[in-house]
């Protein structure tokens, strides 16, 4: 960062007004400028009409890396509390997502939120013995396909639930970090009945994105949809299924080099026989001495029946047949492992940082992690106080979830959108869907991934989406239903005081060529600044 | 830069990415992978018409014996005889020696899951290692012919098969149109990017949307004389063959909907509209593809076999031995190929499927040998621990 202009955010301001409402021939928002200048103010606690604190180059850049994109009501935020106390905020966040009413509303309404999902899931069960009894083989077959409407609804749902907290919720690290995990401990939402459970599982990582490893990755080893993914369900005392314990170690704890062999896979897999689901409330008729062991939450199930009692030997490790206890056994020993510390550092780094961030660093956040025995938060803390990361701010590209939240926080950060499916069409046309990687190792972090020919092509195709006009995200998501106008606005002071003076002069030169106010917005949103977080 | 200059510098530059070709001289031989996702019911398809087991296993949906009706099987020789739905489109290629079937092709996986056996097909790896999500057969393949290739997936994904180091561009042709950017726009966006190293990707990515566009126009072209507009995989086939005709030379492309647990059909219905779409698309690659079919070979596969017996539904079940394609202007084609075994009940793998007979990296390995002239370093390499199996096509 070259250029540490000091400005001030003045939020109510006639300019501010005249540049976020004033494109000649464009629809008139419905809030009118004064309500709008009160959000800000209102979004800060204890806030005064103008606010004042001032937001340098380099400050965005933190929190562009820090969010899912940098609003004015973020830089409002930061500038008010002060940046070293918002990190801090952001690494412990309070419970309250402060989400608009609206979108509160919205993920209040959906069906995933009102009921739990064991019954969603017996539901299904039950709709498929259903099924079965039918003869007409038309019939049956039209039947199957409502029930899978059904069930790719609620994958859709989880989907809608998460786009809006990324887009709204105050707590950004944290549903940056969670969409880290989730990829990390990758699920796919076609398999099986994942899509009843995915949100479930989205709710239990969220809750230990920033706290102890250990928690999370617990968290996960009792999710029905990873069990479902890996095929732990499956997997049970005689009936062997190494899938899942494989994947355990290589991808989500100890890394590919983490020193195991094919004997520890083996034994962990032993030790997570009986680690599944049940998608009924009836409990299964477990034999008296073992009943103890038992164990149910949701459609999660610990089954004793199906467990494998025998002594095993893991990564050098006596374990003692003993059910649950052996499972948190293996947790442990997971979570304290160094390679599990630096492997996880190293994912962190390359999220948060740079493709290839240097050993130094990743050394450093394994230290962290092992001091603090997993405390995400502080490995994060450690490695936001770096010199490396002050020195990666702007400069790693933007995979389509950043570009896409990022354009439409920018355009709409005071007006929350009401029909999330164009953001799905866009993140699948660029081959980001939420819950859309196959195999387990989750979505590329690195840049050749998602910068190659035809990504590009598609990125500009959907900046002018995007820059043209509302696209679809205001309007409600049933049929006949018209759009209000909309139209995007990234010419505010932020973008004036803040962004603009970063900008590469080829970058200016040719938004200073728009013909128009939709051309500005494209080329925009298709500059190599806007590219890169 | 002032204004003027910049507007001219644009100009030059855009006359390079939008019009221009930069790339290298293709090389001549093209391949085409085509992955049937979702295990297509090769027993239908390519079908055992010389054993009786055959229409005993399938009471409800086998395809009659050729030569007993109207909707009858095509012989392809004693034992085999091809579905009726590619009377028009596979069955003349087969005549022009152009198209082989490798019956009893497959993988050793036996999981009969889709997800697990497409991975390990996709990666091409050995079974027995440990599985690397980061390197496909494909991009192996593409990097042992180093700069004498230019791959493509047309996918909206980047599949497996083509995950590596090198950065192989994809972009699905089964929707698109006019690009909404316009030359003007382009040549704004090409010179923001003119001094980032986004820049070659950038006005390639311009480049390949334009080759596209212009295909499209093509087909409206063709359209408003009067011919019949083709649809769904056609219409993606023969915009593939027109990139691979004039640019591309190492193709992957995905085709779904094979999973047919209810109600399939036999001569006619849902497997029947399928694989008539299918042969549409792969016989108007060959036609698109004009003169150079005869530097191409397309290798269609899936990730399995259905069971043989049919199940309770009219439908099939995740089984194991497929049936391959193999199709090209210049093969040894006309006939089954691989090793066979006669199809009885007793022959069936685990008393329910197709047998493997000729494993998928063992035979892809011995088309890659013949197609490139690859050695035994270079075939390892792509199919590590496989040993190439040469069944005489190519």
């Amino acid at each position: 960062m070259t250029v540490m202009t000091r400005l001030v955010l003045l939020l109510s301001t006639p300019i501010f007004a005249t540049l976020l409402f004033g494109c000649a021939g464009q629809a008139q928002p419905t809030a009118s400028p004064m309500q709008v200048a009160q959000l800000h103010t209102g979004s800060v606690p204890g806030g005064q009409m103008t606010v004042t604190r001032s937001l340098g180059t380099h400050d965005l850049a933190v929190l562009t890396r820090l969010s899912w994109g940098v609003t004015p009501v973020l830089a409002a935020e930061a500038g008010h509390e002060g940046m070293a106390a918002f990190i801090a905020h952001q690494l412990h966040p309070d419970k309250d997502d402060h989400l608009p009413p609206e979108v509160a509303g919205q993920i209040a309404a959906l069906r995933i939120s009102q009921t739990p999902s064991l019954d969603l899931a017996e539901a299904v069960v039950t709709s498929r013995r259903e099924i079965q009894m039918i003869q007409d083989a038309d019939q049956k077959q039209a039947a199957r396909r409502q029930l899978q409407q059904q069930m790719t609804g609620l994958g859709r749902e989880a989907q809608e639930k998460s786009l809006l907290l990324d887009l709204y919720s105050r707590n950004q690290l944290l549903q940056l970090t969670t969409w880290f995990w989730m990829n990390h401990f990758n699920v796919y939402l076609p398999k099986a009945d994942i899509r009843v459970f995915v949100a479930d599982y989205e709710d239990a990582i969220r809750a230990h994105a920033l706290g102890k490893f250990r928690d999370l990755l617990s968290a996960t080893m009792h999710s029905p949809a990873m069990l479902l993914y890996l095929d732990n369900a499956e997997n049970a005392d005689k009936r062997i299924n190494e899938n899942y314990a494989r994947e355990i170690m290589e991808l989500h704890t100890l890394g590919i080099d983490g020193g195991y062999t094919q004997k520890d896979v083996q034994e962990l897999a032993r030790i997570l026989t009986g680690l599944g689901i049940n998608q009924r409330s009836v409990l299964p008729n477990v034999r008296p001495a073992l009943r103890a062991d038992y164990q149910r939450a949701g459609a999660f199930e610990f089954n004793p029946n199906r467990h494998d009692y025998g002594e095993k030997v893991f990564l050098g490790h006596d374990i003692r047949g003993s059910g649950p206890a052996e499972i948190d056994e293996a947790i442990d020993i997971l979570a304290k492992s160094p390679a599990t510390a630096h492997f996880i550092s190293r994912q962190l780094a390359v999220f948060f940082v740079a493709d290839d961030p240097s050993a130094a660093l990743v050394n450093r956040m394994a230290d962290t992690f092992t001091r603090t025995d997993g405390d995400i938060a502080a490995v994060l803390a450690t490695c936001f106080a770096s010199p490396e990361f002050d020195a990666s701010l702007g400069g790693k590209f933007k995979d389509p979830m950043h570009y896409v939240l990022s354009a439409v926080r920018l355009a709409y950060s005071e007006r929350p959108i009401a029909n999330v499916q164009p953001i799905r069409n866009w993140l699948n046309r660029m081959a980001e869907p939420l819950y859309g990687h196959e195999t387990p190792d989750g979505y590329p972090l690195t840049q050749a991934s998602w910068s190659g020919p035809g990504a590009m092509a598609t990125r500009f195709e959907i900046a002018r989406v995007i820059g043209s006009s509302g696209a679809g995200l205001f309007k409600p998501d049933a049929l006949d239903a018209a759009e209000p106008p909309a139209f995007p606005q990234f010419q505010g002071p932020l973008y004036l005081d803040t962004i603009a003076p970063t900008l590469a002069s080829t970058t200016a030169g040719a938004l200073n060529q728009a013909v128009s106010p939709q051309d500005w917005n494209t080329l925009f949103l298709s500059s190599p600044e806007f590219m890169h977080w | 830069m002032n204004r003027r200059e910049l507007l001219l510098s644009s100009a030059a530059f855009a006359s390079v990415v939008r019009a221009g070709r930069l790339y290298a001289a293709p090389v001549q031989q093209r391949l085409l992978i085509v992955f049937m996702r979702g295990a297509y019911d090769a027993a239908n398809v390519v079908l055992p018409s010389g054993s009786d087991f055959y229409y005993r296993a399938r009471p409800n949906i086998a395809v009659s014996r050729p030569g007993s009706g109207d909707n009858a099987a095509l012989p392809l020789d004693e034992d085999w005889a091809l579905h009726p739905a590619l009377k028009d489109t596979i069955l003349p290629l087969y005549s022009q020696k152009q198209v082989a079937f490798i019956p009893f092709a497959g993988t050793d996986d036996t999981s009969r899951s889709h997800f697990e056996t497409q991975d390990s097909i996709e990666l091409g790896q050995d079974l027995k290692s440990s599985r690397d999500f980061r390197s496909g057969f494909m991009s192996r393949l593409a990097s042992v012919l180093q700069d004498n290739v230019t791959p493509i997936s047309f996918t909206s994904q980047l599949p497996l098969v083509f995950r590596g180091p090198a950065v192989i561009p994809n972009m699905s042709l089964n929707t698109g149109g006019k690009p909404g950017i316009d030359s003007r726009q382009a040549a704004l966006i090409a010179s923001m990017y003119s001094a980032t190293d986004l820049a070659p990707a950038v006005s390639e990515g311009f480049q390949v949307e334009d080759e596209v566009y212009k295909s499209i126009a093509v087909e409206m072209q063709q359209a408003s004389r009067g011919a019949t507009s083709a649809k769904g995989f056609e219409l993606e086939a023969r915009r593939i063959a027109r990139l691979m005709r004039e640019k591309y030379n190492l193709g992957f492309v995905d085709v779904g909907g094979w999973d047919t647990h209810v109600n399939q059909g036999g001569a006619s219905g849902y497997l029947a509209n399928r694989i008539a779409e299918l042969g549409k698309g792969v016989a108007g690659f060959a036609d698109e593809i004009g003169p150079e079919w005869k530097n191409t070979v397309v290798v269609a596969i899936s990730e399995f076999g259905r069971t043989f017996r049919e199940n309770g539904n009219r439908g099939t079940d995740h089984g194991h031995g497929s049936v391959y394609w193999v199709l090209g202007g210049n093969i040894r084609g006309g006939r089954l190929a691989g090793d066979q075994v006669r199809v009885a009940e007793e022959t069936l793998f685990q008393n329910r499927d197709f047998p493997v007979l000729n494993e998928y990296r063992a035979v892809l390995g011995g088309v890659f040998a013949g197609l490139y002239g690859l050695d035994g370093d270079s075939l390892q390499k792509v199919f590590p621990g496989a040993k190439p199996k040469d069944i005489g096509i190519i």
